[in-house]
């Protein structure tokens, strides 16, 4: 299983953090900051893999965003690459050619995406026309929850 | 102000502090509005309240609000809220557990998509209460014909299973008819819990194993399909189904031969067909690799895997590559002579860019080194330990010294000279190392203390180098001054001149405290081989009152336990030492004095997984305690068996070392140590043994029948072989211990004992 997803930029900034086992919050940090450290310090020619631990991280970058996995012993790191590229693409699809800002500024829409595509670190659904009609459908709902004068606005959640 | 506007303000702050001054200002007004129980504002507040906490700072005074959020009827409350929840919640506080009941409420809701937050959110962090508290729900979803439903249920129960997993049981009903389903996200989640339910329990593995033709006929539909948009990925079908089945079978096909048989044909056609272009193929032909190599393949299967291994090295993609050797490193020890074909391949990888491909790279030409290739081997690990980064220099010198010890006793002068001289690059253990490699090469001798006293000769400022040459002088220096050479021309040298370089060595300001202990020692040794016994005793006897405590202690020591060396000192299992003369209390205690060899080895087994490890144990001992250590060392060692690998599978790995039992050659006495890599002990565990019938097999107590987690020990249990007929050596050895809760039991047969074991 994935134990842990994190997205951040080449400055450092966290951006999305996604833990499957109960972890510290001390902890949390520390390990962020750790393996932050180490992915940023590689080079653009190294390869996707690295031991951090008794776990394997498969990470990449995507514009100026890393998109970094830690991964069990017995899992298979390039189906994992796989993974991430699949979440990717449905931030994509969604935010329409999606950008480091859309995650900033809707980081609560990108967690929604996630736990439709993933949970307790194992893909839910493997075609990416079925987590985007979930979305989709949740979205309107939510819509529906309000009045007709755009309090969605006034959540600032539209 | 809204979400996005405060995500606006906070980016403009340019300092750390103007940003903390914001963030607490808006905190305030957050608390504020809480206490005030304002329906409307709070779940735009709590969404606030995750990004500050994103950015790093506290929001526990949220966690109450977020559970308030789940509670209310508004699906955008219990969207934020059950985010909040996973973000903010931990189960270590039993706050957490109010949301049980809501989760309870939601997971029969009417709307499936807030049933989906309920079950995402159990499904992620539910703690083992809650998942006791709601199992009964999640099993009833699972029975479910709403797949979008039904797919989230089957991954919830795997997570229930492994926060508790007594309640596997209780899924087993529900599981049936579960790959009869045509929606991929259903047979997705299906084969992940199925997979985990295996993988927990032998009972659930038999039982489950009856789904093999099933599992095989989706696989053959997926690749043999035709597009199929929905699922695509660059022309394959559904990748990630594909991975987790080949998974699912290899747990399946796994110690079961007709399971095994009826994969066979699917995994081939896999392994041929697959596209390789891509990345996505190329993880389906990782996995099917991996699959082919754990379960009974037969070996034309096993070839083909190590012959797609061999293509991934030549990728030009560095993950394959990395993939590759990583799984070429498994499998080395049993398809030995399979991976040897790819050795120009893997040699090659030691130029890569990469750190990680070249590490691996150098460990796995370690582990290909053999009689016949070595010469080839050595030039490239020479090459590779001269232009190597730093950090690489340590680990390379030290790995080939290994290499050369357990696979080969030949011997080249050359190359370990110039380890030598590669300074201070070198490890500590690479003198004891290197030691016991030249103790190994009886032919050698001669030409080895000619080598290296010329090489003392030159310079003495290297201490590793120095060191060695003094042990060998003192061992071989009657070889030296006979001029025995007969590889180059024997060099004319008198016992004056060697024990002038030598106390030498005692002098030089180049010479550290260890240096001086071996040039001690070596000298002391002479005195048994040399006629200038006068001398030795005076410069022993100036020793004898040196400041140099250390010095001191090893002269007294060595003055004490010569009459000693010539008696055999025991072997590990043996007859106990012969009593020590006494010594008072305050000197160091003889290694042997009064304690029997094998705790001493159990010890120093313990103290490490492999022969490595205890080498680097004896040098830090040999360090503290004098030369006698170093005698026993050489002495049990040097049977000239190396040990070797029996079994290695799940995190289980048990070597055997051997040795003769004096007086009787015919018996082998084989020790196994068992150590453990995973991280939960293996408990009850059994090594039962048994032999052809021309042998016969003792098998004494084992030391403890619990392998520590993560290698923090070992087992060790003694094995007596009686060989008469010096027949070939083959054993098949039963295993059985539990292993987080569940029974493991396996049978290997054990083929490649060393000739000498049984010669």
């Amino acid at each position: 299983m994935m134990r842990f997803m994190l997205l951040f930029s080449r400055q450092g900034k966290l951006r999305l953090q996604k833990w499957y086992t109960a972890t510290a919050e001390r902890d949390k940090k520390k390990m962020v900051r750790d393996l932050m450290q180490i992915v940023l310090a590689r080079k653009p020619k190294m390869c996707s893999f690295l031991e951090w631990r008794d776990l394997k991280i498969v990470y990449k970058r995507y514009a100026s965003l890393y998109f970094c996995c830690a991964v069990e012993e017995q899992d298979n790191e390039l189906i994992t690459l796989e993974v991430i590229h699949r979440f990717v693409e449905l931030l994509d699809k969604y935010f329409g050619s999606v950008c480091e800002l859309d995650i900033i500024f809707n980081f609560e829409k990108a967690y929604f995406i996630l736990d439709e595509f993933l949970m307790g670190g194992e893909i839910q659904d493997t075609s990416k026309k079925s987590v985007l009609k979930a979305i989709e459908q949740s979205d309107l709902l939510q819509e529906e929850d309000e009045s007709p004068r755009s309090v969605l606005e006034e959540m600032g959640l539209a | 102000p809204l979400l996005r506007e405060l995500i606006r303000t906070i980016r403009t702050a340019r300092t750390q502090a103007e940003e903390r001054e914001m963030i607490q200002k808006e905190c305030a007004a957050i608390r504020s509005s809480f206490r005030e129980e304002d329906n409307t504002y709070r779940c735009r507040n709590v969404a606030k309240l995750l990004y500050m906490h994103m950015l790093g700072y506290p929001a526990h005074f949220g966690q109450l609000e977020c559970l308030k959020l789940i509670a209310s009827q508004k699906f955008t409350d219990k969207r934020i809220g059950y985010l909040g929840a996973m973000l903010l919640l931990d189960e270590r506080q039993d706050v957490h557990l109010l949301m049980t009941n809501c989760i309870k409420n939601d997971l029969n809701h009417s709307t499936q998509y807030v049933q989906g937050l309920a079950l995402c959110t159990l499904g992620c962090m539910g703690s083992s209460e809650m998942c006791r508290d709601l199992a009964g729900e999640v099993e009833k979803l699972l029975k479910t014909s709403n797949s979008y439903l039904r797919k989230k249920a089957a991954l919830c129960a795997v997570h229930v299973i492994r926060k508790v997993p007594e309640l596997m049981e209780m899924f087993l009903p529900a599981t049936k008819n579960l790959l009869s389903e045509k929606n991929h996200g259903v047979l997705h989640t299906s084969v992940v819990l199925l997979t985990e339910m295996c993988e927990r329990s032998p009972d659930m593995l038999s039982h489950f194993r009856k789904l093999v033709p099933q599992l095989v006929r989706i696989l053959k539909n997926l690749i043999m399909s035709g597009y199929s948009p929905e699922h695509d990925v660059s022309g394959i079908s559904d990748p990630f189904l594909q991975v987790r089945i080949l998974r699912l079978l290899r747990i399946l096909g796994r110690s079961d031969d007709d399971s095994s048989e009826a994969m066979n044909d699917i995994l081939a056609q896999v392994a041929t067909n697959t596209e390789t272009s891509k990345n996505v193929g190329n993880a389906i032909l990782y996995e099917t690799v991996l699959t082919i190599m754990d379960i009974k393949s037969e070996s034309g299967l096993r070839v083909l895997a190590i012959n797609i291994l061999g293509r991934f090295l030549l990728n030009n993609d560095k993950n394959i590559r990395y993939v590759a050797l990583t799984s070429l490193l498994k499998t080395v020890q049993t398809d030995h002579n399979a991976v040897q074909r790819h050795r120009s391949t893997i040699v090659d990888c030691l130029k890569d860019l990469d750190v990680s491909i070249k590490r691996r790279a150098m460990e796995l030409s370690f582990a290909l080194v053999n009689g016949n290739n070595i010469r080839g081997m050595m030039k490239e690990l020479l090459y590779f330990l001269d232009s190597c980064d730093p950090e690489f220099k340590a680990d390379c010198a030290s790995g080939v010294f290994l290499a050369f010890t357990l696979k080969t006793i030949w011997l080249c002068p050359l190359c370990h000279f110039s380890f030598l001289q590669a300074g201070s690059y070198v490890r500590d253990d690479s003198v004891p190392n290197l030691i016991q490699l030249i103790t190994n090469s009886v032919e050698m001798h001669a030409y080895t203390v000619q080598r290296l006293y010329k090489a003392l000769l030159d310079d003495i400022s290297q201490q590793p180098l120095v060191q060695v040459a003094s042990w060998c002088i003192g061992e071989y220096g009657d070889l030296l001054v006979s001029g025995q050479c007969e590889e180059e021309e024997p060099i004319q040298v008198t016992e004056d001149e060697v024990l002038d370089v030598l106390e030498g060595l005692l002098v030089s300001n180049l010479s550290t405290p260890v240096t001086r202990g071996y040039s001690l020692t070596a000298i002391m040794k002479l005195s048994t081989r040399f006629s200038s016994v006068n001398r030795i005793k005076k410069v022993v006897s100036i020793y004898g009152s040196s400041i140099d405590v250390e010095l001191q202690q090893r002269a007294v020591e060595r003055i004490m336990k010569i009459s000693l060396i010539d008696v055999a000192l025991p072997l590990p299992g043996g007859p106990a030492p012969a009593p020590a003369p006494s010594v008072p209390t305050s000197q160091p205690t003889f290694l042997l004095d009064g304690i029997s060899s094998q705790p001493l080895f159990n010890d120093i087994a313990a103290a490490g997984e492999n022969l490595f490890d205890s080498l680097c144990l004896l040098s830090f001992l040999f360090q503290v305690n004098g030369a006698n250590i170093f005698e026993w060392f050489i002495l049990f060692y040097s049977t000239g068996i190396p040990p070797m690998t029996a079994y290695n599978k799940n995190g289980l790995k048990i070597d055997f070392t051997f040795e003769r039992a004096n007086p009787n050659p015919n018996i082998a006495v084989i020790t196994i140590h068992a150590s453990n890599s995973t991280e939960a002990d293996m408990t009850d565990f059994v090594f039962q043994a048994a032999v052809p019938k021309t042998f016969q097999l003792q098998l004494l107590s084992p030391s403890s029948n619990v392998v520590p987690a993560l290698n923090q020990g070992t087992v060790t249990q003694v094995i007596r072989v009686l060989n008469p007929q010096k027949q070939q050596l083959r054993m098949r050895v039963k295993l059985t211990y539990t292993h987080k809760g569940s029974a493991f039991q396996d049978l290997s047969e054990v083929n490649n004992f060393p000739p000498q074991s049984w010669q």
